[in-house]
């Protein structure tokens, strides 16, 4: 908004070379996004690097991830894969001012992720169920560390793709989304059983509402093509993370029998 | 509305991109199940396939290979040069404690 103000003050008032085309070629917004992606990637990076020389340096190691698990995790990632796809084609959607088809691409990646977030909650759920914790497993008692580093980075994964479909969901239904979240909410609240750590997880999704509706109603908009594009910049760089997570934490520490 | 994706990119482009995400993935897994190699070989060529994973995710679908030089190269180099600054910090105790050895 601030570039086309220049543009348009520099243009009427005659002062040439007052407006500057962009120094990377891209709109502000989409420079921000990726400086922020510049910076996550380093908090993943310190947070991976930590892991994986605690996995060298330990023979010990605990490897508690059998076939069920792996093929788990694999399915997964093809989830995240898929819908980096159907991102593509929203981003190509949005180029083209197809709004429907924006609408219907972005809920398909919204869809995918949102099978990743709950096949990743099973399979805590099957954990804590075997007693892992983030201090100490069942496998290694010489290794307590490897509840801890397991979920806090595969925590930390989940809250990034939790808030990238919130994200694409305020992007895709703008104020429509709201009541969708606050369901969404409420029901996992009810169904989720109370000795499931997700039974209080799911409040993420109340403060999720409380800020997607701060955002709606104090700087209401039409998300455009920046926008999609931009939010398909975040939801990109969660499926990186992951392409290091899986291999790194899952395939690093399968069971072979 | 012209710096968002243009036109000349193809969308088939992508739907090799994600084939072959797939197809690097699959192949991780099998490495994996076959144990194919010991504990640090296993990390170091699952960070290859990664990285050759992350580069056509940031190439492709993350449009970096269709941006200006000058933005690819600040973020590239920027994000490599602190990956690599953490490796030299890390490598000397990493390599000491493998060959220490934890009984």
């Amino acid at each position: 908004m601030a570039d086309a103000t220049l543009e348009h003050d520099a243009v009427h008032h005659g002062i040439p070379g007052a407006y500057e085309a962009p120094l990377f070629g891209a709109y502000s917004k989409k420079v921000g996004m990726w400086l922020f992606l510049a910076s996550d990637s380093l908090t993943f990076g310190a947070l991976l690097f930590a892991f994986s020389y605690n996995r060298i340096s330990n023979p010990a190691w605990p490897t508690p991830f059998g076939k069920e698990s792996i093929a788990n995790a694999t399915i997964m990632t093809a989830c995240l894969l898929s819908s980096s796809l159907t991102m593509v084609l929203a981003v190509f959607a949005a180029q083209r001012h197809d709004r429907a088809w924006i609408r219907n691409w972005l809920l398909a990646t919204m869809g995918f992720g949102t099978a990743f977030i709950v096949l990743h909650a099973m399979e805590w759920s099957k954990l804590i169920g075997e007693g892992m914790t983030p201090f100490s497993n069942p496998w290694a008692a010489s290794v307590p560390q490897f509840g801890g580093t397991f979920f806090t980075l595969t925590g930390m994964h989940m809250l990034h793709v939790t808030i990238g479909v919130i994200y694409l969901g305020v992007v895709a239904l703008r104020k429509w989304f709201l009541p969708i979240l606050a369901a969404l909410w409420i029901a996992g609240y009810f169904l989720i059983p109370a000795d499931n750590v997700f039974h209080y997880g799911i409040h993420a999704l109340g403060v999720g509402l409380i800020v997607a509706a701060v955002v709606l109603f104090l700087k209401p908009k039409d998300y455009d093509a920046h926008d999609v594009e931009v939010s398909g910049l975040y939801w990109h760089f969660v499926d990186l993370v992951w392409m290091f997570i899986f291999p790194l934490v899952y395939l690093m520490s399968t069971k072979i029998v | 509305m012209h710096d968002v994706a243009s036109h000349e990119d193809r969308k088939g482009q992508y739907f090799w991109v994600w084939g072959a995400l797939l197809f690097l993935t699959a192949v991780e897994v099998i490495l994996a199940y076959r144990q194919v190699f010991n504990a640090v070989h296993m990390l170091e060529v699952l960070l290859i396939l990664s990285v050759i994973k992350s580069v056509l995710i940031i190439g492709y679908f993350m449009h970096l290979k269709f941006e200006t030089a000058l933005m690819r190269w600040l973020l590239m180099a920027s994000v490599v040069f602190c990956f690599c600054m953490m490796y030299l910090f890390f490598f000397p105790d990493a390599g000491r404690i493998l060959h220490l050895g934890v009984k």
